[in-house]
């Protein structure tokens, strides 16, 4: 019954790319063919007439559809979340938070798009390295307003809280968190133990994990 | 005190009235119910029988020596059996157990076999997928020609004497699919496909209710069951595998446009219209179902507008989160939905 649609890597979410049970697809597709089946038909013509009328022919290609093709980023869009917010301390390391958070994770399909954290057509979200900032304020922005490369904005598409609880476990698969916090199970398949069951490896201390320049 | 003695002597009685109507077990409205309840009445009867023996032979011992040895001495080998007459009774009484407990097995044996041969070749047979969900059933109709299927949620449809394969599956933990009218229990276990063949007999309507401890909201997870003559049936089959139509009112078109540009829409599918989530029930003909949220609310204007304002007052802990609609918009999807047929 499901549209084969649905397992794409399109976002649940976004509904205009799911034609409701596959039936939109159809008609779409079945009224722009039954255009190209009729071409206009010309009267048998000769000299001049003929070429007028490819002059004619020719106007229709004005109509053509519009390509942006230098695909320039859009201008950063991103709204903040300012930093300090309670709910930042309330959300992160926090075990019901996080099982909620790795449920939506897979509801609204950003596995599609991040695969289950080791990065697709997205970024990693499980290394440390983080390219709009890794509180949890910069993760929830993230996932509220959008990033310009690519990363769709779910104001309105998801609830504040969900957001916050999405961060909560983004936040989980990089950061160390407290493993009682932790999900012993993940949602998906996996060859790899879980969180709670790995070896915690050193927190390198900060001086350390960010030499200066003159180090080097 | 002899109040509460005979109200306690009621409490049973009480208990009884449960027996009876949509739900219950001794239902005989199905053929694989009647089955069972075949096997349970031929159980009560056979140990009914020799529980009634033993208490004969217990009486009638304390009868034979009551009164006796008032001076409390030992009263030795008054209880071995002498005589040939108890010996051969004792030895009766044990082949009688044996005998007893060899045809219950039997009978397990072939009412189980009957069960498994519910779907007897040739028979038309109503394809049903059953997915549970915390705190919800999905069901997803299938039929030979696929742009028929349909999903609906929290109800089926039966028709009377035709076997419907029902396949269980489960997105999280385990349930238990149990129209006790109807059949006996089956599990739906996340990962693995199990079946269940229903076959009713009866036009009604039941109430099925999930019989493994799931969560939070376990006691809200009821699906509706009717069972339709064929005819009724085929109708809601045509009705079901329509799509939507259009909202025609202004509230309802602005109900429309909120709930495909929001929330809603990330979760929910109404089948012709941009909506097509799969994580929360379909709503495609929400009004033609008698309850929402698994059988915690009747449908309806006001239970829509409590459900949709604040989910997790009505079943705490649901799937659907706290959205915080303002009254207008509260209002607007309301009307939207209740065009839903
Ligand atoms: C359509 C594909 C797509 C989907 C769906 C998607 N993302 Fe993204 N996401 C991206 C891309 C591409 C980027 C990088 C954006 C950029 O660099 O501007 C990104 C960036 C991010 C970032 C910032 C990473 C960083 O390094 O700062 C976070 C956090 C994130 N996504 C979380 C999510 C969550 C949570 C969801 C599900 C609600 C989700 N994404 C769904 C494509 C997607
Ligand atoms: C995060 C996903 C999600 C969002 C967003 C959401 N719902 Fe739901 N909805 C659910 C789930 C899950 C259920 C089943 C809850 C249960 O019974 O336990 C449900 C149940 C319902 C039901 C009852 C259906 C039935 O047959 O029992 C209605 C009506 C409904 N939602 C309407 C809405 C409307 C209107 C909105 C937008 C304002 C909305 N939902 C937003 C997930 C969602
Ligand atoms: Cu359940």
């Amino acid at each position: 019954m499901s549209s084969p649609f649905r397992n794409s890597f399109l976002p649940r979410a976004l509904p205009s790319l799911h034609a409701g049970r596959g039936r939109g697809w159809v008609r779409l597709s079945k009224r722009r063919f039954a255009s190209l089946a009729h071409p206009p038909l010309a009267p048998p013509l000769q000299g001049g007439g003929f070429i007028a009328l490819a002059f004619l022919l020719a106007l229709a290609g004005c109509d053509r559809e519009q390509r942006d093709m230098n695909g320039q980023p859009k201008a950063e869009t991103a709204a903040f979340v300012p930093r300090g917010d309670p709910r930042s301390a309330e959300y992160e390391n926090n075990a019901f938070h996080i099982a909620q958070g790795q449920k939506w994770f897979g509801w609204f399909n950003c596995s599609g798009c991040h695969f289950h954290g080791g990065g697709g057509m997205g970024p990693p979200l499980m290394d440390d390295q983080w390219r709009y900032g890794g509180r949890m304020e910069d993760i929830v922005a993230s996932i509220l307003y959008g990033r310009p490369n690519g990363m769709p904005d779910w104001r309105n598409k998801i609830t504040e809280q969900q957001a916050w609880e999405l961060a909560a476990y983004v936040k989980s698969l990089s950061a160390h968190p407290r493993q009682d916090a932790l999900s012993a199970r993940a949602d998906e398949m996996s060859n790899t133990e879980p969180q709670t069951l790995q070896e915690r490896q050193k927190v390198v201390p900060e001086t350390k994990a960010q030499p200066s320049g003159e180090e080097n | 005190m002899r109040r509460r003695g005979a109200s306690l002597m009621l409490l049973p009685l009480l208990a009884l009235a449960g027996c009876g109507g949509i739900q219950t077990i001794g239902g005989r409205e199905g053929r694989e119910a009647a089955l069972i309840d075949d096997l349970f009445t031929l159980f009560c009867i056979v140990t009914g029988l020799f529980f009634a023996a033993v208490m004969a032979f217990l009486f009638a011992a304390y009868w034979r020596r009551g009164g006796h040895r008032a001076d409390r001495m030992p009263d030795e080998g008054a209880t071995a059996p002498r005589d040939r007459g108890l010996r051969i009774a004792l030895f009766a009484w044990t082949a009688a157990v044996i005998g007893g407990l060899m045809g219950l097995a039997v009978a397990s044996f072939l009412t189980d076999r009957s069960l498994a041969y519910s779907t007897a070749a040739g028979r038309p047979v109503v394809s049903i997928e059953l997915i549970g969900n915390q705190w919800w059933w999905e069901a997803r109709y299938h039929f030979p020609d696929p742009s028929q299927n349909f999903r609906t949620a929290n109800e089926i449809h039966l028709p009377t004497g035709s076997a419907a394969m029902i396949t269980l599956k489960a997105n999280d933990v385990i349930h238990s699919f149990w129209v006790p009218n109807l059949a006996g229990k089956q599990d739906l276990i996340p990962g693995r496909v199990t079946d269940i063949v229903l076959t009713p007999t009866k036009v009604g309507r039941y109430r099925a209710q999930c019989a493994e401890y799931c969560g939070l909201q376990h006691a809200h997870m009821a699906l509706d069951v009717t069972v339709d003559t064929p005819a009724d049936y085929a109708r809601w089959l045509a009705a079901q595998t329509r799509p939507a139509a259009a909202p025609t009112t202004p509230q309802a078109i602005a109900g429309y446009r909120f709930f495909m540009t929001r929330q809603c829409s990330a979760c929910h599918a109404v089948a012709g219209t941009p909506a097509g989530a799969g994580v929360g029930p379909d709503l495609t003909h929400l009004m033609s179902r008698r309850t929402i949220a698994a059988g915690t609310l009747p449908n309806g204007t006001g239970p829509l507008h409590a459900w949709i304002a604040d989910p997790q007052g009505v079943k705490p802990g649901a799937n659907m989160p706290y959205i915080g609609l303002d009254a207008d918009e509260l209002h607007n999807v309301v009307a939207y939905l209740e065009t839903l047929k």
